[in-house]
């Protein structure tokens, strides 16, 4: 197939979560040359931690893993992982951008992804970011087997060689050869940038403080909806079968907890968009894996507008055995086998009640993705007084630099369908300014 | 392709899909037991056959082993199959040379409690997979040539959008509205929220860009009267202002927006003290509203039995039409009767907070105790407190959903796309494919999908164009090559019944003026309706002929053909 017409100009994409995945296809669909450029160490972003997805329950992974491939084989994609955007310069049309490249010490196209560094790599206890710190690696680490680049990497915070020059175990041990420490951390500069996509997503509220209302990590049986998406996943710590962390009993009950620091005063003043039908989903997929299991969704107003989501949460309720309580929780205690006992007060009769349960699973506030300060410097757009990126409701895609777009969640907590919509959205914007000169 | 008949080399790939499949059965066992098949010359189980790293061992698979047929036993073609068919074109091997058996979605997912008969029933896939393997035939996709434009039926918010963008990527574009202005529901709106801005405003300068382009066409009381041909030409009749003309388009894009739900019936309307939203926008637009105290009642006609949906704009249409009331008189007071008030994300919590901090009285029901709205006071049960409250009004506004255009259902017909319950069209994928259609070269944006917000409707619009401009980039478009045909040494046995014209869910199938039975390859799904109803056998499907489906059956049944 040919192109029509030739793109010299390509676009700069930062940010490969579904967002920054779609816009790159987008692009590289149209014939367009695209940098995809991302912080960690493989692509598919908070997409690739989740179990299943609402509201069609389709496993995560699955429908995401042929776009992970594509985009890695993509003839117009150049993936960047391990890389920050330095310093821009030059303006709509003419970027010139700057990649700090850091090391992975371990060669891309080389690594077979058998293992064997992290094998016999003597350093352990790094938590994992990718199963929400639940189980740790070493040194020589992959976030997940199903990885995109599929190529390890070395940690050089931890590494024994890197820090101190002993041990190069890992070295010695890879059959491929793919060990590389005298990689360096490097500069791409990067000219006839056209436009610029800011897809960075999001954080959660657990990730940059301690999170320590309602219990959580007091108790080991209050945990996090990204907690759970992870203990609930067959690829996950436990292989899909949900257990207590304290005595591995498997729960009988569960209760999720919805708005927690999101709609509050304490922590931040916006509603998170997707927890409220995210808890159904969990709640769901968890009475498939034990059908006598009941559920408990203290919320305060449910929010379900999207395509088939009102259907979905009545589904919830008639076949999944989950009870929606219009609530306001006061606290939470454990009793003496560290079952959590949840004090709340009944919007429907205003009466204090308690109830206790099993696990509770708090849906955590939705934040901007951290270093977005940083990043908003260095690409001089503005933010928006919760710090996503700024975004007037009827430029939706626009940021206020011009020829720099952006989508996802990176400008508002959204699910995965209006995320994959606004990258093509943006996609189109940066299209164009390449193709309309 | 090579004459000369190969000798099949097929090479067995059993995939763990971490545990989804290796947590249930033994997938070494599998690839053991693949080895003793017929023509199998190698296999190996992967933990993701799916990952770089398990593309790479079946290209390593082809090369070492020199395969010309490869099998994946793994989870769903549905989502697959496309990734494994260019790994092995990658390599050298004819796409169609692959097999997918699916011991995933259809095996170790529905059989979750019984792990040794799902062993043995993926033994009896894969042998069957082998059999069919060994029949299968190289094929060509079919390539046609595609013309560069693109017309966007629906001149509202989305679809002004996306032809300009359209337009803007240098595409020639033409955008038909059968009312005789552009606009849609923008036209009679007062103020937009979040940020309270005049619609006409916001009309005004998309009308003025939209206008401005050269390569944008402009046709107002237009409607497409017929669409034929397929993606990348279609040939399209609009008639505008009685006149017809004719179009050839590479995509088409969906854009035509909801309707109003008048509730007639509910809680007393009268379209005088007690209307709807929409009508409370025409009275502000007129500087017609006198009252002082003003009732607002959520999910009218939503939510409930018949239309289960919310509707999603209409809490914010509440919240801000109070606002503009507080504004023009600080005096008024301002009621919400809500169920769950829906302002998701940022900015509309915001402006709900907002709308409190101005006075606005918000107060639940629940479904089981509605309100009833009497002649001047409207009754409302409060569950928090527990007793009724008596709240007066001399003007009750309901906020009702947006609907589905009641013409969608002819359109969708031409189109050949599919709408899903409540009327409103159904996308490809909601997850991953929001803005495609099944049908390729056709796509959706904006309200007529669901009901949206003017933010989204643009956002929507934009990524329309762009999954358009992934097809009209190209000057050509490649289609399957596993597609139905009438070979000539069979068009002896075809007696003309027109039985496959019939059934043909895609219209592929016509007469030629020899009164012949011609199929349209580059319309053909290799769906099978037709090859399975010919009752004389005329019809032979590519990649799953008699031959090859037969052999599958026998290699079930244990006997060899
Ligand atoms: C617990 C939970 C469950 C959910 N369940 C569902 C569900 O069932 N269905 C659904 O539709 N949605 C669900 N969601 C929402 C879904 O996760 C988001 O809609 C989606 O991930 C947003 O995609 P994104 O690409 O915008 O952001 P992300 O997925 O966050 O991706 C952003 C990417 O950018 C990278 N990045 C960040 N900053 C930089 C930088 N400065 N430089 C380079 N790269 C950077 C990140 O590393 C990441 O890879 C859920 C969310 C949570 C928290
Ligand atoms: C009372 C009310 C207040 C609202 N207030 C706001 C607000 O303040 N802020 C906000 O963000 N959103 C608001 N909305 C929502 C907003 O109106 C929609 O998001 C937006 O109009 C959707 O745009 P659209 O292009 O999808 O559809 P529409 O605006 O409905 O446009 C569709 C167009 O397609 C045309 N059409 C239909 N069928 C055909 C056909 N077969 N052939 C040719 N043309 C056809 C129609 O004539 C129309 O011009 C409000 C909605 C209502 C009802
Ligand atoms: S947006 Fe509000 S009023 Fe409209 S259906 Fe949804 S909850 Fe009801
Ligand atoms: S195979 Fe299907 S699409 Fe093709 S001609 Fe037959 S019925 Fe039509």
């Amino acid at each position: 197939m040919k192109n029509l017409g030739e793109n010299s100009k390509s676009v700069v994409i930062i940010g490969a979560g579904i967002a920054g995945i779609q816009a790159a296809l987008d692009l590289g669909d149209m014939g367009i040359q695209v940098h995809l450029v991302e912080k960690q160490s493989c692509i598919g972003g908070r997409m690739a931690q989740l179990d299943k997805t609402f509201p069609t329950l389709d496993c995560s992974i699955c429908i995401l893993a042929p776009k992970l491939s594509e985009c890695y084989r993509h003839d117009n994609i150049t993936l960047h992982t391990l890389s920050e955007i330095q310093k821009i310069g030059g303006s709509v049309g003419n970027f010139s951008v700057d990649v700090l490249k850091h090391a992975r010490y371990v060669k891309e196209g080389v690594c077979t992804n058998c293992g064997d560094c992290g094998a016999i790599c003597p350093v352990r206890g790094i938590t994992n970011f990718f199963d929400a710190n639940l189980v740790t690696q070493a040194a020589a680490q992959i976030a997940f087997p199903a990885a995109v680049p599929a190529a390890y990497r070395i940690d050089p915070n931890k590494c024994l060689y890197l820090n101190y020059e002993i041990c190069g175990l890992c070295y010695q041990n890879c059959g491929a050869d793919a060990i590389d420490f005298t990689q360096k951390d490097s500069i791409l500069s990067l000219d006839n940038i056209g436009a610029i996509i800011v897809a960075t997503g999001l954080d959660l509220a657990e990730d940059i403080h301690t999170l320590n209302i309602y219990g959580y990590q007091k108790y080991d049986n209050v945990i996090t909806a990204m907690e759970l998406e992870r203990l609930i996943c067959a690829s996950g710590p436990q292989a899909g079968h949900l257990s207590r962390l304290t005595d591995g009993k498997h729960p009988k009950k569960i209760a999720y907890l919805q708005c927690i620091d999101s709609r509050s005063q304490k922590g931040q003043m916006y509603c998170s968009s997707v927890c409220c039908m995210y808890t159904t989903k969990e709640a769901m997929i968890a009475f498939e894996h034990d059908n006598e299991l009941e559920s408990y969704v203290f919320y305060i107003d449910m929010r379900a507008g999207g395509k088939g989501f009102q259907k979905f949460l009545q589904r919830g309720a008639k076949e999944y055995n989950i009870k929606y309580l219009k609530s306001k929780i006061s606290h939470i205690d454990v009793d003496k086998d560290d079952n959590p006992i949840i004090t709340y007060e009944d919007y429907e009769t205003s009466e204090i009640k308690q109830l206790t349960v099993d696990l509770v699973v708090l849906a955590t506030c939705i934040i901007p993705s951290r270093g977005i300060n940083k990043l908003a410097d260095v690409l001089g757009i503005d933010l928006d007084h919760y710090d996503y990126v700024k975004t007037n409701p009827f430029l939706p895609v626009e940021t206020s630099a011009e020829g720099i777009y952006t989508c996802g969640c990176a400008r508002e907590p959204m699910d995965i369908p209006r995320s994959v919509a606004e990258a093509s959205g943006a996609a189109a914007r940066a299209a164009e300014v390449i193709k309309g000169g | 392709m090579s004459d000369k008949e190969e000798e099949p080399r097929i090479g067995v790939f059993v995939c763990s899909c971490g545990s989804n499949i290796g947590g249930l059965i033994d997938v070494k066992a599998l690839a053991e037991y693949s080895k003793t098949l017929p023509n199998v010359v190698f296999t190996e189980d992967n933990l993701y056959t799916c990952s770089e790293t398990g593309l790479a061992q079946i290209k390593n698979g082809i090369k070492d082993h020199n395969l010309n047929r490869v099998i994946v036993a793994s989870c769903t073609p549905r989502t697959h199959e496309p990734l494994f068919r260019d790994c092995v074109k990658k390599e050298g091997v004819n796409e169609y040379l692959f097999n997918f058996v699916n011991i995933r979605d259809q095996n170790t997912w529905c059989h979750q409690k019984y792990p040794q008969e799902a062993f043995e029933k993926a033994k009896d896939l894969i042998r069957m997979g082998v059999a069919k393997a060994a029949k299968l035939e190289a094929l060509d996709n079919i390539i046609v040539d595609a013309t560069p434009t693109a017309l966007v039926i629906g001149g509202g918010v989305s679809g002004m959008t996306a032809a300009l963008s359209l337009a803007n990527q240098g595409f020639e574009t033409h955008l038909v509205e059968r009312e005789n202005e552009l606009g849609g529901r923008l036209k009679t709106l007062h103020k937009l929220f979040p940020n309270d801005q005049k619609a006409q405003l916001l009309l005004d300068n998309l009308k003025k860009n939209v206008g401005s382009k050269e390569n944008l066409k402009i046709h107002t009381s237009a409607q497409v009267k017929n669409i034929e041909g397929f993606v990348g030409n279609f040939e399209v009749s609009v008639e505008e202002n009685g006149n017809n003309i004719n179009l050839t388009i590479g995509v088409i894009l969906v854009a035509v927006g909801t309707s109003l739900f008048t509730p007639t019936g509910y809680f007393g309307y009268d379209g005088k003290i007690r209307i709807t939203q929409h009508e409370l926008e025409s009275k502000l637009n007129n500087n017609d509203v006198k009252a002082k105290d003003i009732v607002m009642i959520q999910c009218v006609g939503s939510r409930n039995d018949e239309r289960v949906y919310c509707s999603s704009v209409c809490c914010m249409t509440a919240l801000k039409n109070a606002l503009v009331l507080k504004e023009n008189n600080p005096k008024s007071n301002v009621s919400i009767l809500f169920r769950d008030l829906y302002t998701p994300g940022t900015h509309y919590e915001d402006y709900y907070r907002r709308a409190r901090e101005e006075g606005v009285v918000f107060i639940e029901y629940s479904p089981e105790k509605e309100p009833s709205v009497e002649e001047n006071q409207i009754k409302v049960y409060n569950q928090y407190l527990g007793e009724e409250l008596l709240i007066p009004y001399d003007l009750c506004v309901l906020s009702t959903p947006l609907v589905s255009n009641n013409d969608n259902k002819a359109l969708a017909q031409m189109i050949k796309v599919p709408l899903e319950e409540n009327g409103f069209f159904l996308e490809a994928h909601v997850k991953l494919r929001p803005m495609d259609f099944a049908t390729a070269g056709v796509f959706i944006c904006g309200s007529a999908k669901w009901p949206v917000d003017i933010t989204e409707s643009i956002s929507q619009g934009y990524a329309a164009a762009a999954r358009a401009s992934t097809i009209i980039s190209h000057d050509t478009i490649e289609v399957e090559g596993a597609t139905s045909f009438l070979p000539d040494y069979n068009k002896s046995l075809c007696t003309g019944c027109e039985v496959c014209i019939k059934v043909c869910p895609y219209n592929a199938i016509s007469k030629n003026e020899e009164d012949e039975i011609v199929i349209t390859q580059v319309l053909c799904k290799g769906c099978g309706v037709c090859g399975a109803t010919c009752t004389n056998h005329a019809i032979i499907i590519r990649h799953f002929t008699d031959q090859q489906i037969l052999s599958e059956i026998y290699a079930y049944g244990g006997k060899e053909v």
